[in-house]
């Protein structure tokens, strides 16, 4: 079977098509569940009391903030490496599920801050630097929307988030290289996680369902794009003639 | 299950509000980003029966 085949938007966008329905309906059951285990069934902290539920959708959401912004620089990458159309518009159409998940770690964090810390917000490295993500999500989207030229607009924002990939290991590592109000990682893959195996179970199942809804939203948004720039190409071959 | 009643469970031990709104705030944010595409879906939609009529 050739794989590489489905490189090409023409025949990417029905299998696109195909398999929306399934990551969607996944998504769907995985984040009931996780709710389910994260409001229903786990137990109370005994230092945070029931304000650490906001775990549930705190970590998955600032999880999927920093891995969407790499896989986005990378298809940004393959799109100057290969010159290919498709990454490109992967690369775009990851943007804004990025962003959105940023804004929601930023905004559930200062709501979970509020409570333990006494303050929405602290200018600390883990704070300060996924504010800086979303900055770097919105000058991506900002500058590919600002270039009437598609093909400069792609080579233009593929460099700015691949530069951007720094912050990315700052923000998850600021935890241990500064003092920070933030608390250091409950799961790590070096060291046994420091939370209860139930909470454990309805972090990663609710992070497991965001993953499939990103996929499934990020195919949508792909299609969307792709009939967009066939759309611009008919416009333009119309002038032509 | 936690929780004995209702009222238990919304109020999270006194941390309802937080809670609620933190977890609001991210299906809010997932919903509008679905109708968003939506309404995109709808326009390319119109956008492409008026390319065939012409």
């Amino acid at each position: 079977m050739n794989f590489l085949k489905y490189s090409s938007p023409q025949t990417f966008y029905p299998l696109a098509g195909k398999l929306i329905p399934w990551f969607a309906i996944s998504a769907a059951l995985l984040i009931l569940y996780g709710l389910y285990i994260g409001l229903l069934i786990a137990p109370t902290d005994f230092q945070q009391g029931e304000g650490y539920r906001i775990i549930f959708v705190h970590v998955p959401a600032a999880w999927f903030s920093m891995f969407l912004y790499v896989i986005m620089a990378a298809y940004a990458a393959l799109g100057l490496a290969l010159n290919a159309r498709l990454s490109y518009m992967m690369a775009s159409s990851i943007a804004p599920t990025g962003a959105m998940f940023t804004f929601v770690a930023l905004v559930t964090g200062a709501f979970w801050g509020k409570p333990m810390w006494g303050a929405w917000w602290v200018w600390d490295a883990r704070l300060t630097s996924e504010l800086i993500l979303l900055f770097l999500y919105i000058g991506y989207m900002s500058l590919q929307a600002s270039i009437d030229d598609k093909h400069r607009a792609d080579r233009a924002s593929a460099v700015l988030a691949i530069v951007g990939v720094i912050n990315v290991p700052i923000i998850y590592f600021s935890v241990k290289w500064w003092n920070t109000l933030h608390q250091g990682a409950s799961v790590s893959l070096t060291k046994s996680p420091t939370m209860a195996a139930i909470m454990l179970k309805g972090m990663l199942v609710m992070a497991i369902g965001f993953w499939l809804y990103s996929i499934a939203v990020i195919l949508l948004r792909v299609r969307r794009e792709i009939e967009d720039r066939e759309r611009s190409v008919a416009l333009l071959q119309e002038f032509k003639e | 299950m936690q929780w004995n009643s209702w009222s238990d469970f919304l109020n999270m031990g006194g941390y309802g509000l937080y809670v609620w709104v933190s977890f609001a705030i991210t299906f809010c944010s997932m919903a509008i980003e679905l109708w968003l595409l939506r309404a995109r879906k709808l326009n390319n939609q119109k956008a492409a029966s008026k390319g065939h009529t012409q």
